[in-house]
């Protein structure tokens, strides 16, 4: 197994500079979320048009992998409305949890460099505390999320 | 006995760990996670194999020769636990889970019977949790307030503010005899001394110590001295509570149960004796039976041996990875056992633990179950790098070589 399967260049560069970093001041929803595991913890906040994210910034302390998944993610789902979000959300769910003989599902852009975080099982939850900390953003729910 | 000191001769101590033979991803295990749990020696391994092959039933119950043969075992590993702690009798070593049952017991038992709104409960800042949530719910329970001693940025205890927290209002005060965090010893003898003085009781938290240096219970004078087999070469799930008798007997049972009992009917019910009062249930039987091994098998190398080479390890280790740019020791303590937290700068801890797998080397990443720490050194987390009577100067070698490897991916 190839450290580079998982610490692709797009993930060391969005972990070296993330995108969309920060906070929207006024916001229409935010959200926190933490990994206890491993104290990663970040925040989500968003601005919506409707029933679509206008925009959306995170922040927070991780590892790379929590680091880059979650600025990929901003990226991935600025402009999507709800429904396209969640939809987005299990197919990323469904490839860090996915076999490692199958290959990772197409429609992921650039999301789909995460796909080495199959090969590492304790690693998941880095990669999913984002999209759970979004999803409780969009249901505009103001509490904590926990990947425990 | 000769006088001739032998080397110690760890690539014999290696052979004795079946699993330090084995490959991780290819690579040579380097396993470096001791303080989180050691690994087993092969005559640990017979000897539970041999209990499960020869000798098992239920202990304290049957008139036949297998139940008899059992509880020989049991009560004999008990014997073999008050050697090793050169306890004054056999009714106050007490089976437990581990460390983090034995202190539930003492704070549920004792601390529930005793404390009062208002009575002080002193720890320090540098506990595992097991030594921190037990008291909080203590607390909770009785109205008894929890007082922290501060530590300083090298990792040491403030001894001055630990001595002006004890207050007349002080019951007890429990504290780690070594940090698992942060590799630091505590001056246990002066704050044992210092609690007596104010009248309070002492529970030591020996379970980063045992493996490593010798204990004497009597002699530290102490009043509870709480352990766990697993961080001393021995199966998971068995531990020890150590008390005074004369404590002991002032203290309700905890749980209740088979055992535990002379007698039981619905008029009432009469406990048992010491320590038996203290064992409800059918007790770990095979794990003492490998803890008794275990104590054998550190006690034939010697323990003051094992510190001595642990001790070449930790300045060998330390030297080696402060040379290693942009790493911070966390935990700078004159007094270390065998520990060496550290940051790396750049790389986050759970990535680093990612990268040394994948060479083959196990430390522990994470918060080490004492968030506090963490947050006094303002870091999520640390890698954690411990040694065992087993680690050598080819895991220090693979550690460090790992590390140049993070940094490489990490750029």
């Amino acid at each position: 197994m190839d450290l580079k399967d998982l610490y692709r260049d797009v993930i060391l560069d969005h972990n070296k500079r993330p995108r969309n970093f920060g906070r929207l001041d006024p916001c229409d929803s935010a959200a926190d979320g933490s990994n206890p595991l491993c104290g990663d913890r970040l925040s989500v906040s968003l601005r919506m048009d409707g029933e679509r994210v206008a925009e959306i910034m995170f922040e927070g302390k991780g590892c790379a992998i929590s680091t880059a998944s979650a600025s990929l993610m901003t990226e991935a789902v600025k402009g999507l409305d709800v429904t396209a979000v969640n939809a987005l959300h299990q197919l990323v769910h469904g490839t860090l949890t996915s076999s490692t003989d199958s290959p990772p599902p197409a429609g992921l852009g650039k999301l789909a460099a995460l796909a080495g975080v199959r090969e590492y099982p304790a690693r998941v939850k880095c990669a999913s505390l984002c999209w759970h900390t979004l999803e409780a953003a969009l249901e505009r729910r103001q509490s904590t999320v926990s990947t425990e | 006995m000769n006088d001739i000191v032998q080397p110690y001769d760890v690539e014999a101590i290696r052979r004795d760990f079946p699993v330090l033979s084995t490959t991780v991803r290819g690579k040579r295990l380097a396993f470096l996670d001791t303080a989180a749990s050691s690994q087993r020696p092969l005559p640990v391994i017979e000897a539970v194999n041999h209990y499960e092959r020869t000798s098992h039933a239920n202990v304290h119950r049957g008139v036949y020769e297998l139940s008899q043969k059992a509880t020989d075992a049991f009560e004999g590993a008990r014997e073999r636990t008050r050697r090793f702690l050169n306890a004054a009798s056999l009714r106050e070593v007490i089976f437990t889970r581990g460390t983090t049952e034995s202190i539930n017991l003492v704070a549920q038992s004792w601390g529930r019977s005793t404390l009062r709104p208002g009575d002080e409960i002193l720890i320090t800042w540098m506990e595992h949790h097991a030594n921190i949530v037990p008291w909080q719910m203590l607390c909770e329970q009785t109205g008894a307030v929890l007082r922290v001693a501060p530590i300083d940025l090298r990792g040491d205890l403030d001894l001055d503010a630990f001595r002006a927290l004890l207050t007349p209002r002080t019951r007890i005060a429990a504290f780690t005899q070594v940090s698992n965090a942060l590799g630091t010893v505590l001056p246990i003898a002066e704050m044992i001394a210092a609690a007596r003085a104010a009248g309070a009781l002492t529970l030591v938290d020996g379970a980063q110590a045992v493996a490593h240096r010798r204990v004497d219970v009597q002699a530290m004078d102490c009043d509870f001295y709480v352990f766990s087999g697993h961080k001393l070469y021995a199966p998971t799930g068995i531990g020890v509570l150590w008390a005074r008798e004369a404590v002991l007997r002032t203290m309700p049972p905890w749980q209740g149960g088979g055992d535990m009992i002379l007698s039981v009917s619905f008029n009432g019910t009469r406990y048992n004796e010491l320590p038996y009062r203290f064992e409800a249930g059918t007790p770990n039987i095979t794990g003492a039976v490998g803890l008794a091994a275990a104590m054998d098998y550190v006690d034939a190398i010697g323990l003051e041996r094992i510190n001595a080479h642990e001790q070449r390890l930790l300045e060998r280790a330390t030297t080696a990875l402060l040379a290693v740019p942009g790493l911070r020791i966390i935990g700078e303590s004159a007094h270390k056992a065998g520990v060496v937290s550290f940051t790396l700068e750049g790389v986050h801890p759970h990535d680093l633990g990612t990268i040394l797998d994948a060479e083959g080397v196990a430390v522990r990443t994470g918060h080490h179950c004492a968030m506090p720490v963490m947050d006094f050194f303002d870091v999520p987390a640390t890698a954690r790098a411990s040694f065992g009577c087993y680690s050598n100067d080819a895991d220090l070698d693979q550690l460090i070589v790992a590390l140049a490897r993070a940094q490489e991916v990490f750029g």
